[in-house]
């Protein structure tokens, strides 16, 4: 096995890890919230005092 | 389904973060890699200077569409882009149908550039002197890799964008800077051009590939629920992205067409890295090769974003399962959305040629600017001036519609050329879409809630 194939291995590799972190999460965060919870956002709503969970700013502090 | 975690709160949303470069990111990350590969076919379809008459051709209809997407979009601040536009102004076929341009368009290109990517990967691999490299699992990696990028929240998206844009923008301008445009000592275009080898015919025909200089720029929009203010940015971030397109357009043209003769230029697949190794230059020819990956990488990462908002929100109004119109209570992002979409991608760049998932991508996107056209028209009599206030008000209406009508007019002309076969078969497509969601899925749309913007009753109702 040459370098290249290590490579290409390791891609599939990573790629198999970061669906299976995408569905696991998306599964359990199915099951920790409510369905109306989660489909709660309106169009155009601005109001952040609305905002669940506010710890958690999707990547922005 | 109980709820077994604290919730400090009542509802959830999408997450107000972005600024102005961000939209620059998000509009001209999407754009920038046409100027990188694929714009150069329509020297091919036509000559250099048929190629430069459809850079100006296109740039005017993509100027139209910027100036007339950022009007509308200043009040009508939702994700979805020209999807919520066409539901407030026009109607729920249009509006579902201008769903799936945008779903299409964004979801084909992706793919395209997931090819691109993997394609160069194992052009590296094989200049390297390894044997039996493949492209697949790179292709694949690219899409697992900005979806999860995506689905972790739209902040770090869309500054991981910024970054890779400004460097691959930044790249063109070194290259355009380092081969001395004011002189004729590196760049021969009295030697090169031969003005139009296939006629007038050929400007036609090469209009088609002309739309990759800038497909794509109306995507600004679909952060409209995430923008931190959405009247000033999303125009700020519009306008400077297509004024970056053009100049970043003109500067490709003129370095490409006077270093490489136009039947090289017309099927090479890097142009501008082509560009690059003719300068002799290491320096040059390894960011170029960056700019390259990097503007693919962003083009397809822009691509996720877009698609993403649209289809979550036909779901949020029903016309689409609401399941896909929930929002991640962590990352903040349209998490179902962005996961159904990864198996849509990776089929398509799996399994389907390059050239067809580009038309598709194109013909996609054609719908869309017609439907804007009209759209604007509309907006204007309903809601005139003085009823609602706009953040943007583009000039001359209607002149720029009416403009944009007779370019995408053409433009058809130009892609049947090639793409008969597809433009028909796409064209088919929507008609049943239509009539699916007509008599079928309309019933279970709660049709006052869809009708989010606080405006006046428009003229005449």
């Amino acid at each position: 096995m040459n370098n290249f194939q290590m490579l290409e291995y390791a891609a599939w590799g990573i790629s198999v890890l970061l669906g299976l972190y995408m569905l696991i999460d998306l599964i359990k965060t199915n099951r920790a919230y409510s369905e109306d919870v989660l489909t709660s956002s309106k169009e155009g709503e601005i109001e952040e005092a609305l905002v669940i969970d506010p710890d958690h700013q999707g990547g922005h502090r | 389904m109980s709820q077994t975690t604290v919730v400090h709160g009542e509802k959830i949303s999408l997450l107000r973060v972005l600024g102005p470069a961000h939209i620059w990111a998000l509009g001209v990350g999407i754009v920038l890699v046409g100027e990188y590969m694929g714009w150069n076919f329509a020297v091919g379809k036509g000559g250099a200077i048929a190629a430069l008459i459809a850079c100006w051709f296109a740039g005017l209809l993509y100027t139209c569409v910027a100036m007339i997407d950022s009007e509308v979009t200043s009040t009508v601040a939702a994700a979805g882009g020209q999807y919520a536009q066409a539901k407030h102004i026009v109607g729920p076929v249009m509006a579902f149908n201008v769903g799936l341009y945008l779903v299409f368009a964004y979801t084909m290109l992706e793919a395209a550039n997931a090819i691109t990517l993997g394609y160069l990967v194992q052009t590296v691999g094989s200049m390297a002197g390894f044997e039996n490299v493949h492209d697949k699992p790179f292709i694949v990696l690219t899409i697992m890799f900005l979806a999860w990028l995506n689905y972790r929240g739209v902040y770090a998206t869309l500054t991981f964008n910024l970054v890779l844009t400004a460097i691959a923008f930044v790249a063109i301008i070194i290259l355009f800077a380092w081969v001395r445009p004011w002189s004729t000592e590196m760049l021969k275009h009295s030697d090169l051009l031969n003005g139009l080898p296939y006629g007038f015919i050929g400007v036609i025909a090469s209009l088609h590939f002309g739309l990759w200089y800038y497909l794509g720029i109306e995507g600004t929009c679909q952060a409209a629920e995430e923008v931190r203010s959405p009247a000033r940015s999303l125009p700020l971030g519009t306008m400077s992205g297509i004024i970056t397109l053009l100049l970043a357009a003109t500067m490709t043209w003129y370095v490409c067409t006077g270093l490489m003769p136009w039947e090289y230029l017309g099927q090479a697949i890097t142009p501008l890295f082509d560009a690059a190794r003719l300068t002799d230059s290491k320096l040059l020819m390894i960011l170029l090769f960056v700019g390259t990956m990097f503007s693919t990488m962003a083009s397809a990462n822009g691509c996720i974003n877009d698609a993403s908002r649209a289809w979550f929100s036909m779901g949020r109004d029903r016309y689409l399962p609401t399941w896909f119109g929930a929002v991640h209570p962590k990352n903040r992002t349209p998490f179902r959305s962005i996961v159904f979409l990864v198996p849509v991608a990776l089929i398509f760049a799996y399994f389907a040629p390059l050239d067809q998932v580009i038309t598709f991508s194109i013909l996609s996107g054609l719908l869309g600017y017609t439907y804007m056209s009209f759209n604007v028209i509309m907006f204007r009599k309903k809601w005139p001036l003085d009823r609602i206030k706009r953040g943007y008000i583009h000039p001359f209406h209607p002149l720029p519609a009416l403009v944009l009508l007779l370019l995408c007019s053409v433009t058809y002309f130009a892609v049947f050329l090639g793409y008969g076969t597809q433009l028909v078969a796409m064209m088919l497509f929507f008609a049943v879409a239509s009539i699916w969601f007509h008599f079928h899925r309309y019933r279970f749309v709660r049709r006052g809630d869809q009708f989010s913007m606080q405006w006046p009753r428009p003229v005449g109702y």
